[in-house]
């Protein structure tokens, strides 16, 4: 049995497919080896109740990289459908109000003028400087973060070039972007808008994930990150897969196997052999050992070096470099199967397509870090509920729904207690009661709900901490210093030893890019050798 | 406060100069008597006791503590047998020095390592993973070494351990009166001699049993001074004053590897991936820049200095611990770190780094010495440490 | 109305930074004249009599940064300036024991090991690196921030120098100085600390003036400041100034005058005049004009820009910038007169520790809980402080046997919910001395005079906008080329002949005079 192949890739989420359908692509021997029974990592559709299916950790499709889009459309003829919500966000507010963030800005500005004229009139400017920012950041998102020490001729280029688009911004722009960079997004709403609601829905995309309030500095990056490859002329974007999220990883994973890639899904890898400091294969759960000329780790940074790596093999500043990544889980997910539609206080069933975000006000989402600070799960948590059934009656029996709220904060680290079925019970019904002040019947038509906290995350998902972008997504986490400084090139100091998980630049999301990226990079050694 | 020894009740009764110094955040005495001699010659001549608490002490234990610390430091440690001790150096990953100390194996999954400065953090750095439980017992065991020609007969007369059985670079455990006791026979004088390690509690019944038992034989306390002056005899490194360790060096060229500091000896590239192994393989690929050498000071170079002014050569019978250039031909070439009049050599002696190209042998340099405010240079000659090496210290 | 046509320059304000660029305009030979509102020069860097017998260091109450070269190149010595040691930090914990930080490193580290053996190590590591970082920054704070979106030959030179400098440090240190820009304080400390008071005080040192809590990024790196001192060696940059902080204005000014330069207290600048485009003199409340080939500016950005000047005279986007740049007060103050000397329930007793900081700092959750009080427009109930005993340093501060103790406090917002009036202030007041009371038994009963400086009172008796007491917060986006805001960041402004030298601009905060000195250092190039 020759069980020898050119690249091994731990774990079939989808940055390792996309990793894997790359290299196969270019006649390469891959194997995907997946721990769980699907493929997929977090972007899994599941059923939780008989006829309800649900995305059951991630719950928004990102903006895929063009280039993973253009492979499916070639391999597959037809990419899967992605759901542009119209209206994208739909935010209640307690006394009957609400705010609605349409596609079209102009849609979009009257709901906002209802609230605060002069915020109406503010968000187009505001759209236009946040999508320059983006655009900027796509820019080098596409390209591999340059080595700031030895910066070598390719790099230079990538860097003029990046310094070039920066410059066409002009100076003002220029300026402008990057004073946001290290901002709160707190500061930065407070600069354009007065409405609280209206900051508080924004502000809520750049908290997404993170164990960080809106008053903490970076949390205006995240807003930009959020933004990137989105629609560029709305305020906020939801994007859903139909037929749930797991419909994008089957896709990619028909792709990678199209391209010549084995995927073996229930093969866990327990380690990575090494030998005279170069990654010779792996060995899995069974026992079994596979050898390849090199292991790409889909799996985040501290279980590839701390848990699948002898650490031995790594000197005591790179571990302890790894074991300083910050993961930290902030968020928790509860999905519901629903006997009926839930009817809210204010708007329109038609108005629920997309996300309902609970976020009045900055300052609410504030106090709800507030608890996840000091390790406790949020009185008044932020929510990001969707309601997938609404467009695509697959998902759930005729006339009834499937929700998945995303619920922040659900700390990691606990202070008191521990992750158990009465925590985790608690946190549902924070979140269920915060969510019954805009719609009081939904206690009433629950038929079964779901609760993953961050320690199911990382016991069923293999997040580390629970933490959803294979950590944190905080400035001092990022671009060349993902997922460790000085380690962003996709490379490790094993010789063919290669990240391509959402831990590597340029981070987390439904995105495809770490993985692509990463490719590129494995692609060039190759090339080399 | 600075912290005191579990010696110090003794220490301090004794210490009729009222000079201490520190050592690693503790007081020590540097000489008991108003002058240091007489504690130097017990160590030579008869038996010198001396309070070595202060080292740092780590308790290794666990299936991996052989592995973690076969990571660390660069000997190699599944060569050390159970009872064995032996000294070592560890580095950096860059292969420079961050401390030296001696690794004793109390048993197969038991070691305990001494260190001139903290290293708890390093050692857990490099413990990830591993099955291993690292304590620090500095402050828990008290250690006093018992050096000199007589301490045998003193530790025999003192415990029940099998003293004559105990070879150099071993230990043994043993009851002094009714106390338990590790002896290992080592020491930091170059001399036959002894440490011997108890529980902190028991120290001062250790001390005065050591000293009743030790009176026919002339048992001396002796301070760092006395100390200082055997070791640079016997060529024995100390740490922040004949090397900084890389961790606490504030730039490269003050950092040095095992090769710059005559422990090549120590380094055992074959063994497995250690910290440092790479750049030390390296390294060890060319020779390295500098070398850690003795200094005989030349009689003659000196009398004819002094004279020069109408004086007697004027020894330095302290030792110093400072930066003295060392010339070849005028031009600087390396520097002492420490050095003193050997009063059992009757010679002016030195350690020093020098350049490698300078470091053979015989090679004639010359180092400066201070006369009568004014800079000269002594003619010296390199010559491999130690200075001091009798027959008794391993037989 | 008289009009005086005789000066080459005008400083308006007489606070350190204004005198610093005034003893150096003066130095070079410029006829320079100080306007000062108060009756004394200083601003907040100033020693009052409040209480009969008993001298305040007002506001500002240690010398954190003071550059060496200002002091060597005006002779401060000479003038009067002594600084004298503030070395030991102690913490009191809850608990009834303390953590402590002396002069002496072994004693550190003794005390340390206390508390955990692995962070004694730690602290060692922790401070060569601290120490390289610092230098590695010096340059920076003494260098005139370059526009990094500029093509003239002298900001790119600069820029490349800059990238050249960052790339000399090395890949450890390089990524260091990033993780200590982008962090938090907490986080950062996380890294290499385990007990909680060390941290805490540690932290401590990064949030003070801000309006940030140890978990906030961006707060990491002002860690570094408690290390330039060191870098700075014999001139002890991090002290008590003799007589009080306004030992150091005095200096200052004694130096300015010897130079020629002419101070005039009580005279309140109305407004700057402008005429063609460039700053021509200043008009007095008084309604005296004064003229002066150039004028500048001392006070925050928010009066330069926004009180000083018509508005018309300055480009909108300008004033846009100038307007949304954060100014928020966070801190007070509180001085008091003792009757005796104070006693800490956890160390009693006379001890050195009396003679160096006593911070209220036990843990994060302990000063992120007083930040997260000020969040949300109150005050902190059980506040962070940082006292000194002053009288304990300079017995003179205080009649023989009585003391003078200074309270730094934070958070106290400015915008604090329902507004600051005399009752809020007291009722401060009470929090600062009840939470202290609570390590210092006797405190109470030995008061003899207490003086309550809220960001309110800051503002109307000191000048400062929202009571900030560095002129604009310090945050990431505040700092370098974008202090105040770029590209104005080179101490001139868009009017011609009006520059800027106070702590608002780079490198701003702290008594350091780094401001005026390369204001005037700009202004010489100009002139």
């Amino acid at each position: 049995m020759s069980q020898r192949y050119d690249a091994i890739i731990i774990g079939a989420g989808h940055n390792g497919l996309t990793t894997a359908a790359r290299l196969a692509k270019t006649g390469m021997r891959v194997l995907a080896l997946e721990r769980r029974e699907t493929i997929g990592g977090a972007l899994v559709t599941e059923e939780i109740h008989p006829g309800f299916k649900v995305d059951a950790a991630c719950h928004q499709a990102g903006a895929l990289h063009p280039g993973v889009i253009s492979d499916l459309e070639q391999a597959l003829g037809v990419a899967p459908e992605i759901v542009r919500c119209d209206p994208a966000v739909f935010a209640p507010q307690i006394d009957g109000r609400h705010l609605l963030l349409w596609r079209d800005p102009a849609a979009t500005a009257e709901s906002i003028a209802a609230l605060s004229r002069s915020d109406a009139e503010n968000a187009k400017p505001f759209v236009e400087l946040a999508t320059k920012a983006a655009g900027l950041l796509e820019a080098a998102y596409d390209q591999t973060p340059p080595d700031l020490l030895s910066v070598g001729a390719s790099d230079l280029w990538s860097l003029v070039r990046l310094g070039g688009r920066a410059r066409r911004l002009g100076k003002r722009d220029m300026m402008e972007v990057g004073r946001l960079l290290t901002m709160t997004v707190t500061e930065l709403l407070d600069e354009w808008f007065e409405n609280d609601l209206l900051k508080g829905t924004l502000g809520a995309t750049g908290i997404s994930g993170m164990f960080q309030g809106p008053m903490a500095a970076g949390t205006a990056y995240m807003l930009l990150h959020n933004r990137v490859g989105m629609d560029s002329g709305a305020l906020r974007s939801t994007y859903r897969v139909h037929g749930g999220i797991g419909v994008l990883s089957r896709a990619l994973g028909d792709l990678a196997q199209s391209c010549g890639a084995e995927i073996r899904t229930s093969a866990p890898v327990v380690r990575v052999t090494i030998r005279n400091g170069r990654a010779t294969g792996v060995v899995l759960e069974n026992g079994d050992e596979i050898t390849a000329d090199r292991v790409i780790s889909n799996a985040d940074p501290r279980h590839t070096f701390l848990s699948l790596v002898d650490p031995v093999e790594l000197t005591p500043r790179f571990v302890r470099q790894v074991r300083n990544i910050k993961y930290r889980g902030a968020c928790a997910k509860v999905n519901l199967a629903l006997d009926t539609l839930p009817s809210f206080t204010s708007g329109e069933a038609a108005h629920l397509g997309g996300v309902v975000s609970i976020s009045p006000s900055l300052a609410y989402l504030e106090r709800a870090y507030d608890d996840a600070k000091y390790g406790d799960i949020s009185q008044e948590p932020y929510l990001e509920a969707v309601i997938p059934s609404i467009s695509d009656p697959s998902l759930a029996p005729h006339g009834k729904h499937v929700m998945s709220i995303l619920v922040q904060y659900a700390p990691y680290h606990l202070k008191r207690g521990a992750w158990d079925q009465s925590t985790k019970d608690q946190l549902a019904e924070h979140a269920i009661k915060t969510l019954a002040q805009y719609a009081p019947n939904l206690e009433q038509i629950i038929l079964e709900r779901q609760v993953l906290s961050p320690r199911d995350l990382e016991t069923d998902f293999g997040l580390t901490e629970g933490n959803i972008y294979h950590g944190e997504m905080t400035l001092d986490q990022l671009f060349f210093m993902r997922p460790v400084p000085g380690w962003a090139r996709y490379r490790t100091p094993i010789e063919n030893l290669y990240l391509c998980g959402a831990g590597t630049h340029p981070g987390g999301g439904v995105t495809g890019r770490p993985g692509y990226n990463a490719a590129r990079e494995i692609l060039k050694d190759v090339k080399r050798r | 406060m600075l912290r005191t020894t579990p010696f110090h009740a003794r220490t301090s009764a004794l210490c009729q100069a009222q000079n201490w110094r520190r050592w690693a955040g503790y007081i020590a005495a540097s000489s008991y008597e108003l002058n240091h001699d007489r504690e130097y010659h017990a160590i030579r001549s008869a038996a010198a006791l001396i309070d070595v608490s202060p080292l740092y002490k780590y308790l290794l234990r666990g299936p991996d503590a052989q592995r973690l610390l076969n990571r660390v430091v660069t000997r190699d440690v599944e060569k050390c047998a159970v009872n064995q001790v032996m000294y070592t150096p560890w580095c950096d990953e860059a292969g420079k020095v961050i401390d030296d100390g001696t690794l004793s194996r109390l048993g197969e999954e038991m070691f305990r390592l001494t260190a001139a400065e903290p290293n708890l953090r390093w050692l857990q750095d490099n413990a990830v993973s591993l099955d291993v439980t690292i304590d620090d017992v500095s402050d828990s065991i008290a250690a006093v070494a018992l050096q000199g020609p007589n301490s045998r007969e003193i530790l025999k007369r003192a415990s029940d351990a099998d003293l004559d059985g105990l070879r150099f670079f071993r230990l043994t455990s043993g009851r002094v009166q009714d106390v338990p006791v590790t002896i290992s026979r080592t020491g930091y004088t170059g001399d036959l001699g002894y440490e011997v390690w108890v529980d902190a509690e028991r120290a001062l019944s250790l001390w005065d049993s050591l000293v009743s038992a030790g009176e026919p034989y002339g048992i001396t306390p002796a301070g760092m001074l006395a100390l200082d002056v055997a070791r640079i005899e016997a060529g024995l490194l100390l740490n922040q004053v004949d090397y900084i360790p890389a961790n606490k060096a504030l730039i490269e060229a003050r950092k040095s590897s095992p090769f710059e500091l005559g422990l090549g000896w120590t380094v055992v590239l074959e063994k497995d991936h250690f910290v440092g192994q790479t750049a030390l393989l390296e390294e060890r690929k060319q020779d390295p820049e500098w070398q850690f050498k003795g200094l005989e000071i030349e009689w003659d170079s000196l009398e004819e200095i002094y004279n020069g002014f109408g004086l007697p050569p004027e020894l330095p019978t302290v030792p110093w611990r400072t930066s003295v250039p060392v010339y070849s031909h005028d031009r600087q070439i390396g520097y002492g770190t420490s050095g003193a009049w050997s009063p059992t050599l009757k010679k002016y002696i030195a350690l020093a780094h020098l350049q490698a190209r300078h470091a053979e042998p015989g090679t004639e340099l010359t180092m400066e010495v201070t006369a009568e405010h004014q800079r000269k240079h002594a003619r010296a000659r390199v010559v491999d440490p130690p200075f001091f090496d009798p027959e008794r210290k391993r037989a | 109305m008289a009009s005086q046509n005789n000066y080459d320059a005008i400083v308006i304000g007489g606070g350190h930074n204004g005198l610093v660029a005034a003893a150096y305009l003066a130095r070079a030979g410029k006829k320079v004249l100080v306007l000062e509102r108060r009756h004394l020069v200083g601003g907040s860097t100033v020693t009052e009599e409040i209480y009969p017998g008993f001298k305040y260091s007002v506001l500002s109450y240690v010398v954190s940064l003071l550059r060496p070269e200002i002091i060597r190149e005006l002779d401060l010595a000479a003038h009067g300036l002594e600084l004298l040691p503030l070395e030991s930090t102690v913490t009191p914990l809850p608990n009834g024991d303390y953590l402590a930080r002396w002069a002496d490193h072994d004693q550190t580290r003794r005390e340390l090991y206390r508390h955990s053996p692995k962070d004694a190590e730690a602290y060692d590591e922790f401070g060569t690196l601290m120490y390289h970082l610092a230098f590695a920054i010096k340059p920076i704070l003494a260098m005139v921030p370059p526009d990094p979106t500029s093509l003239n030959p002298g900001d790119l030179r600069s820029l490349v120098k800059l990238g050249n400098h960052f790339r000399g440090l090395g890949e450890e240190k390089l990524y260091s100085l990033i993780k200590l820009m982008t962090m938090s304080s907490a986080d950062y400390l996380d890294e290499w600390f385990e007990t909680e008071a060390l941290k805490a005080t540690m932290s401590a040192s990064g949030v003070i003036g801000t309006f940030l809590g140890p978990r906030s990024p961006g707060t990491a790196y002002v860690l570094l400041h408690h290390y330039m001192g060191e870098i700075d060696g014999a001139f002890r940059a991090w002290g008590f100034a003799k007589g009080g902080t306004g030992g150091v204005s005095e200096a200052i000014a004694s130096a300015a005058r010897r130079f020629g330069a002419e101070i005039r207290t009580e005279s309140t600048v109305a407004r700057v005049i402008v005429e063609n485009g460039r700053a021509a003199g200043v008009v007095l409340e008084n309604g005296d004009d004064i003229r002066a080939s150039v004028v500048v500016s001392g006070v925050d950005p928010k009066r330069t820009f926004l009180d000083l000047i018509e508005p018309g005279e300055l480009p909108g986007e300008f004033v846009h910038a100038i307007r949304r740049f954060r100014i928020r007060g966070s801190s007070g103050k509180v001085n008091l007169a003792l009757d005796e000397l104070p006693e800490l329930a956890c160390l009693p007793g006379r001890g050195p520790h009396l003679r160096g900081a006593i911070s209220i700092s036990p843990s994060i959750e302990y000063l992120e809980r007083a930040y997260d009080d000020a969040k949300y427009g109150g005050f902190s109930r059980h506040p962070f402080m940082d006292i000194i005993i002053p009288s304990m340093i300079d017995p003179d501060m205080a009649p023989p046997g009585k003391h003078v103790m200074s309270i730094f406090v934070q958070y106290a917002p400015y915008e604090l919910d329902g507004g600051w009036n005399d009752a809020r202030r007291e009722e401060f007041g009470d929090a600062v001395i009840d939470t202290l009371s609570e390590y210092m038994p006797n405190l109470k009963d030995i008061i003899l005079h207490r003086q309550v400086l809220t960001p309110w009172d800051m503002e109307r008796e000191f000048g400062l906008t929202e009571g900030n007491i560095f002129h604009g917060e310090l945050s990431l986006h505040q700092l370098f080329f974008m202090r105040p805001a770029a590209p104005w960041s080179d101490y001139r402004t868009p009017v011609r002949d009006f520059y800027q030298c106070g702590s608002g601009t780079h490198p701003g905060g702290g008594i350091s005079g780094a401001s005026g000195r390369l204001a005037a250092r700009t202004m010489l190039e100009d002139m």
